[in-house]
């Protein structure tokens, strides 16, 4: 395991190369700055309601990666008063699925840090998240002497057709896709980094059901107070040491955790899989991107009877996909 | 001047601290701050320089404070002694820290106290009457040394106690007291206060507390029990603490807990509640009776937190409480019911048993070929579809999941030697499943087949074995779900008995007697087809001693007619 650490330490170092620095404001992240680190590519349309969720929630610092977008984004995000930005247009496939990068940035800026690594499609959601920001909850997570912080993918969509509603810019997709899958989710733990399996949801329903093994991993741990020494192993699914995957309880307890809603699946994702398919850049030589192209030629809709409309994380909460753990 | 003082002990947030001891010297309270020697020296003066401007806030000597550690007791000590010398009329010392915030205008303080002149306030009990949260260690904090942080030094101190225990290290209680402990934050009288501080014996008690593990938990509550004569053995502090023996914290959205508590003061608040800080700190109304300190309500709340953090919810698989296998305190969150082999010996039982009990009865969930939900719907609660391929990746978790996503509803199923028998032992270990099993039922559709005679010897034969290894693990001792089992020839016997029990054991007691049977199927023949088996050489045998001739007719006959359960 130390060797495998080693080994993604060394070659994010590697890959650091093929970042170039367009925007350089590192120098105003104070000592307890919470920091936010995003890998995009063309995803403008995105981006001011992103940050804006964000800024909310207390992120004092964003760093972003930009993998060759051609719709402004480096434009757009270079103009932020609080972001860094880097480019890159080499591989984003090569790079590990852009892990390499990412622990590139953590390593460099992150260390000592609490720092949130999500894609510009997910929103975190937490504990109390609509009256507490988010600097009360690393400074309960320091105070217990916790390091990272769970949040499962939770996959929202909207009623109708996906294209049905377009979204427009600094809208909140979650008024568009406000519906998710509340009970059919499958867990396993992986014997080899200790975390959690976890699959399911509405992309598991409608793509993968004659091949479940290969639907979307769900689990994340988005949320770390990094040290220089820690790699994340792929995407944020599981991270080494191997200590820091441990935000389950195997004994009966729950531990606090939170979600990450993926608001992907609205009216740009079909683009966005027609051309993920042609780059073929993505995890399990884009399978994944396969299957929905397939189906998407067909319109799905991902709404079903007992899909649940989004309210609050006291909802999910209740409907056990996060807990608040001990923090009352 | 007022007779009470506080002694503050100050580690981080100091501006918060300035905030909470300026609001007290306004109400007239003395205040000495105890500012941990660990804070930056130049931090310190800036602290001191920003308190200067009022006189009756006072620095006592500094010391370094670890968790756990002796720091913390002499800090109390030379605060305490600085306020008794310097304030003279302070008659109670109330121990505070910087994450403290006042709920109640502190004139209520002060009369409550005025009220109650002899009164010590300290929680303190014997370490035989407590079980306190952290280390397992109780009495053993008194008779062993921990020269070792337990916060830094983790494995020092585990090595060192199991060191000495297995030395059979005992020290020796100074003559005297008597061991108890309690929570750190108290109001004591300047009696007591001063009695424990000036005592003779004073450096033989320092000594021996020195080495005592969390001696601010102990030191006052023991002396106090020596010296008081009127100890109320409860914190004015509201303070919880969570099952690792750390205090919860308060947030902005605590503020109507807080109000409601009627509490004096509340520790530890969150140092950016910013509201918690503006109301509480703004001259408040007072309230109209003086109330005494209630703090079940918030008891509650952080009650709960614990027990969710140490048990959790029953039968929730998620993403952070995912039990290893025994520790799931219950498999699944509610109670259900397997049936094995009666929709195969009646006609209607499945919309029979729906009629009946009014609960949602499924067929066979975990058929080779399809998901039978109640209904045939394809989709059920939580997006659970009826797709095969998703129920056989992982058919424990759609049990476990349909059985959560159905709270509050008991679900029924079908199931038998045919569907997928993963489940088995989850089933058997699950306290909430109640199982009935008619064992070689299966056999009856293979009697009504008509298939080719050779097809259905083998399908029996796999049947019967799969169904044999099923029933070693509902009878094996780890199970604890409600097992019944019959063989198909007692069952048929008196069919109505077997589920009557079941039914009972369901339905709630006081309702009505069942007053139909379900139709059962026509077995005429079925002895025949048993006795054909055993000369193909096949021998069924789970089906019981089933006679060979339908002579005897009037047993399964009753039966046919509807039958009345009184």
């Amino acid at each position: 395991m130390r060797l495998r650490r080693k080994r993604r330490v060394y070659r994010c170092l590697l890959k650091s190369r093929e970042l170039s620095i367009v925007r350089d404001r590192t120098k105003t992240i104070q000592p307890d700055d919470i920091l936010l680190v995003s890998t995009v590519r063309n995803e403008k349309i995105r981006l001011p309601y992103f940050l804006r969720y964000y800024r909310k929630l207390g992120i004092n610092h964003f760093l972003f990666i930009d993998n060759d977008s051609d719709d402004g984004t480096p434009e757009y995000l270079s103009a932020q008063p609080d972001v860094s930005l880097w480019t890159t247009s080499h591989s984003y496939k090569r790079a590990t699925f852009g892990v390499d990068w990412v622990n590139y940035l953590l390593r460099r800026y992150a260390h000592g840090h609490w720092v949130l690594t999500v894609d510009p499609d997910e929103f975190f959601v937490y504990p109390f998240c609509d009256t507490r920001p988010i600097r009360a909850l690393t400074d309960w997570l320091d105070n217990t002497g916790v390091r990272s912080f769970g949040a499962m993918l939770i996959d929202v969509y909207p009623k109708g057709p996906l294209t049905e509603e377009p979204y427009r810019e600094g809208q909140d997709p979650l008024e568009i896709a406000s519906w998710f899958d509340s009970g059919n989710y499958t867990i396993t733990r992986n014997p080899i980094y200790g975390n959690l399996w976890i699959q399911g949801g509405p992309r598991c329903r409608v793509f993968f059901g004659d091949n479940p093994g290969k639907a979307p991993a769900l689990n994340k741990i988005p949320l770390v107070r990094w040290n220089r020494r820690y790699t994340y192993v792929s995407s944020t699914h599981a991270l080494l040491p191997r200590g820091l995957n441990l935000v389950y309880d195997d004994n009966g307890g729950e531990k606090s955790s939170g979600v990450l809603l993926h608001a992907k699946l609205i009216d740009t994702f079909p683009a966005k899989a027609k051309e993920e398919l042609t780059r073929a850049q993505h995890y399990g030589a884009s399978a994944e991107y396969k299957a929905y192209a397939r189906h998407l030629t067909d319109a799905p809709t991902f709404w079903c009877e007992w899909s649940e409309k989004y309210i609050n994380w006291r909802q999910l909460e209740i409907l056990g996909l996060m807990s608040k753990g001990n923090w009352a | 001047m007022s007779t009470l003082g506080f002694v503050m002990l100050v580690h981080t947030a100091l501006d918060r601290a300035e905030q909470v001891a300026r609001h007290w010297t306004a109400a007239g309270c003395p205040v000495v701050i105890h500012v941990d020697r660990k804070v930056p020296r130049s931090v310190y003066e800036a602290f001191v320089r920003s308190c200067s401007n009022d006189p009756k806030i006072l620095f006592s000597e500094r010391h370094v404070c670890n968790w756990g550690g002796w720091g913390i007791v002499a800090a109390t000590q030379s605060a305490a002694h600085m306020l008794l010398q310097r304030f003279p009329d302070v008659r109670h010392v109330y121990l505070a820290s910087g994450a403290c915030l006042p709920l109640r205008p502190v004139p209520e303080l002060i009369d409550y106290l005025a009220a109650r002149p002899r009164t010590d306030f300290i929680e303190s009990a014997t370490t035989k009457d407590v079980t306190w949260p952290v280390g397992g260690l109780d009495h053993e904090r008194f008779t062993l040394r921990f020269p070792f942080s337990w916060r830094k030094q983790r494995k020092l101190f585990d090595a060192y106690v199991r060191f000495q225990r297995r030395i059979g290290t005992e020290r020796k209680i100074p003559d005297g007291l008597v061991p108890h402990m309690g929570s750190q934050w108290w109001c004591l009288t300047r009696r007591t206060l001063s009695a424990i501080l000036e005592d003779p014996n004073r450096p033989i008690y320092d000594r021996y507390f020195r080495r005592v593990w969390i001696p601010d938990e102990s030191y006052f509550q023991t002396l106090a029990r020596r010296y008081s004569t009127d100890i109320e053995s409860r914190s004015l502090t509201l303070s919880k603490f969570d099952f690792q023996g750390k205090p919860h914290i308060f947030y902005d959205d605590h503020l109507h807990l807080l109000r409601r508590s009627d509490c004096f003061v509340a520790r530890k608040i969150w140092r950016d509640a910013d509201r918690l800080y503006q109301t509480f700190l703004n001259d408040q109304a007072a309230t109209l009776k003086p109330a005494e300190p209630n703090p079940s309500k918030i008891d509650r709340v952080f009650t709960k937190a614990v027990e969710r953090r140490t048990r959790g919810r029953d039968g929730l698989y998620m993403q952070s409480r995912f039990p290893r296998h025994g520790c799931e305190n219950r498999l699944t969150s509610g109670p259900y019911s397997v049936f094995q082999g009666f929709s195969e010996m009646f006609e209607d039982f499945e919309p029979w048993l729906a009629k009946v009990t009014g609960m949602r009865v499924h067929g066979h969930l975990f058929a080779p070929d399809r998901v039978a939900f109640a209904g045939g719907v394809a989709v059920m609660n939580g997006g659970l579809t009826n797709h095969v391929g998703l129920r056989d990746y992982n058919p424990t978790a759609f049990l476990s999941n349909l059985i959560w996503n159905t709270r509050g509803e008991r679900q029924c199923f079908q199931y038998g030697p045919g569907d997928n028998q993963d489940i088995n032992w989850f089933l058997a270990r699950d306290i909430n499943a109640q199982i009935s099993v008619v064992t070689g039922a299966w056999a009856v559709p293979l009697f009504r087949s008509g298939r080719s005679f050779s097809e259905i010897r083998s399908e029996a034969a796999r049947l019967q074995r799969i169904e044999t290894e099923q029933l070693e693990i509902l009878r094996s001792t780890w199970t604890k779900a409600r097992v019944r089992i019959w063989t198909m020839a007692e069952f048929v016997e008196a069919p109505m008995e077997p589920i009557r029990t079941v039914i009972d054991e369901i339905l709630p007691t006081n309702s009505p007697p069942l007053s139909q049977a379900p139709r059962p199927v026509d077995l005429s023949g079925f002895g025949k087809f048993l006795q054909n088996l055993k000369n193909q050489g096949m021998h069924p045998y789970l089906m019981g001693d089933y006679p060979v001739e339908d002579h005897n007719e009037p047993a399964p006959r009753p039966i046919l007619k509807p039958y009345l359960v009184h």
